[in-house]
């Protein structure tokens, strides 16, 4: 049972090398057999030139089309490159942002704030035109204009300093999540804690669903002072431990582990993840 | 407060929302009572995440009482009254639940609940066995939970951890702890997750200071 977590197989099960993964994505006749390929490239991390390559292609794909006129091969193939950490792709990943898909551009803001290169910061930039004026609901859609949880994220990632200006109006967007996203990036670009202590307000929302987005986003920006509060706030603990992970390991990194001792917040977290599993 | 277990449980029976629910099961928790035990069992199956955790709570409080009713059901559970009972189970710490736990811990497919079964195994109350009984248990234990420190899904390796130190400080046979130590070192060197490599460092620490 172990093993088949890790063995990978292809849609009917059967075993799928990485060849033949790349063989699929590169045909054309079986557009669902090039969607597989591409989430499983991701999924398995298979970083060679030839599977990048093939997945970079992907992104310019105009055969598998959604009713919705979207490009679903291209959503998954930015994804995908997102996790296998291959920056010479981020120019392609750069020109998804301008794609009339949504969902593509979300994909491709996302996997360009895992790629970590701030080549990317301009174009990401520019998504935030307009400001939270033009930052509206696309009318008979469940999405903004913008993916801009996906921008403001990254460009907080990215280190893009000269954008504060450009993110801190987003604090006060109608839309919880967009606030949540504006605060971890406005925290990460000028170290301010205040910004954290608004997300550690939110982990007392009575809404489910906007506790879970200020806990993930505590975790994403690795703030230690938040631990005692994530694992106290109503929530699953599968949720809370995801969260304390990310806690921890930004605290790990700063404090140099394994080469250093463990340090008393570092146990102080591990403490907190024990009563949760 | 006063209410009969027959009044707390028809509360929860004709409670008319999710949340009234959860309110009607956390009393019937409250009330520490074995004839409560049922009901709290049939709530595990009810798809209500929130009741579920209290009925869990309210299991574990209970101790060894709760643990021949779960046992008993466990194979006629759906998949969620089984992984919430697991977890029930995993919480009390009863040895007659090792046989699950040690089937749970490795194979099931939903990663919380390999997570709880390990977990579960470190903190078997192994003074309820028979010294000899206990020590061909936790063999059983220790093959499984270093199994389990190669689980794909980090937070299962990291129970694992956590689960093989308390079963190092229990051992009937102290000969295999240092079998467990050089485990968790190579846990500590080589784990592809800081958490769980901290973990790692965590248990040796504690098993290497004097008690």
């Amino acid at each position: 049972m172990e093993q088949d977590l890790q063995q990978p197989i292809n849609a009917e099960g059967e075993p799928l090398t990485v060849e033949q993964a790349i063989a699929n994505l590169r045909q054309t006749a079986d557009t669902g057999l090039r969607y597989y390929a591409a989430w499983w490239l991701g999924r398995f991390r298979v970083s060679e030139p030839a599977a990048v390559k093939a997945l970079v292609i992907a992104l310019e794909d105009e055969s598998d089309r959604a009713p919705d006129g979207g490009y679903p091969l291209r959503r998954n193939a930015a994804r995908a490159l997102g996790k296998l950490g291959d920056r010479t792709v981020v120019p392609a990943l750069i020109h998804c942002l301008a794609c009339d898909d949504y969902y593509v551009r979300e994909a491709a803001a996302q996997a360009l704030e895992s790629l970590g290169d701030p080549l990317a910061i301009p174009a990401l930039r520019a998504l935030l035109r307009g400001g939270v004026t033009a930052a509206v609901a696309v009318p008979g859609k469940p999405h903004l204009v913008q993916p801009y949880n996906a921008v403001l994220e990254a460009l907080g990632t990215l280190g893009a300093t000269d954008a504060v200006e450009d993110i801190a109006p987003f604090l006060e967007h109608d839309v919880a999540q967009v606030q949540n996203a504006a605060t971890r990036a406005l925290y990460q670009l000028t170290g301010d804690a205040t910004y954290c202590d608004r997300l550690v307000e939110r982990l007392q929302e009575p809404n489910l669903q906007l506790r879970r987005s200020a806990m993930m986003d505590l975790g994403a920006i690795g703030y230690l002072p938040a631990a005692e509060a994530i694992a106290a706030t109503l929530a699953e603990n599968s949720l809370k431990l995801i969260a304390l992970q990310g806690v921890l390991e930004s605290h790990l990194r700063q404090s140099n582990f394994p080469n250093q001792v463990l340090s008393d917040e570092a146990r102080r977290v591990l403490v907190l993840m024990d009563e949760l599993l | 407060m006063g209410a009969t277990v027959a009044e707390l449980v028809r509360a929860i029976e004709t409670a008319d929302s999710k949340g009234a629910m959860v309110v009607a099961v956390n009393q019937l928790a409250a009330a520490r009572d074995v004839a409560a035990i049922p009901s709290l069992i049939t709530v595990l199956g009810y798809n209500n995440p929130g009741a579920a955790v209290a009925a869990v709570n309210g299991l574990a409080a209970l101790g060894s009482a709760a643990v021949p009713a779960l046992l008993e059901q466990i194979d006629g559970y759906n998949y969620g009254a089984r992984a919430w009972a697991i977890r029930a189970l995993a919480l009390i710490g009863d040895p007659r639940a090792l046989p699950v736990l040690l089937e749970t811990a490795r194979g099931d497919f939903a990663l919380s609940v390999r997570r709880a079964a390990a977990r579960g195994l470190g903190t078997i109350r192994w003074a309820l066995l028979p010294a000899d009984q206990a020590a061909i248990a936790q063999r059983d234990v220790l093959e499984v939970l270093t199994q389990a420190t190669a689980d794909p899904e980090w937070v299962v390796r990291y129970a694992a951890v956590a689960g093989l130190q308390t079963l190092a400080t229990d051992l009937v046979n102290p000969e295999e702890k240092p079998l467990i130590l050089a485990f968790l070192r190579r846990i500590f060197e080589q784990d592809e997750t800081p958490t769980v490599q901290a973990r790692a460092r965590l248990a040796l620490d504690a098993l290497a200071a004097p008690h």
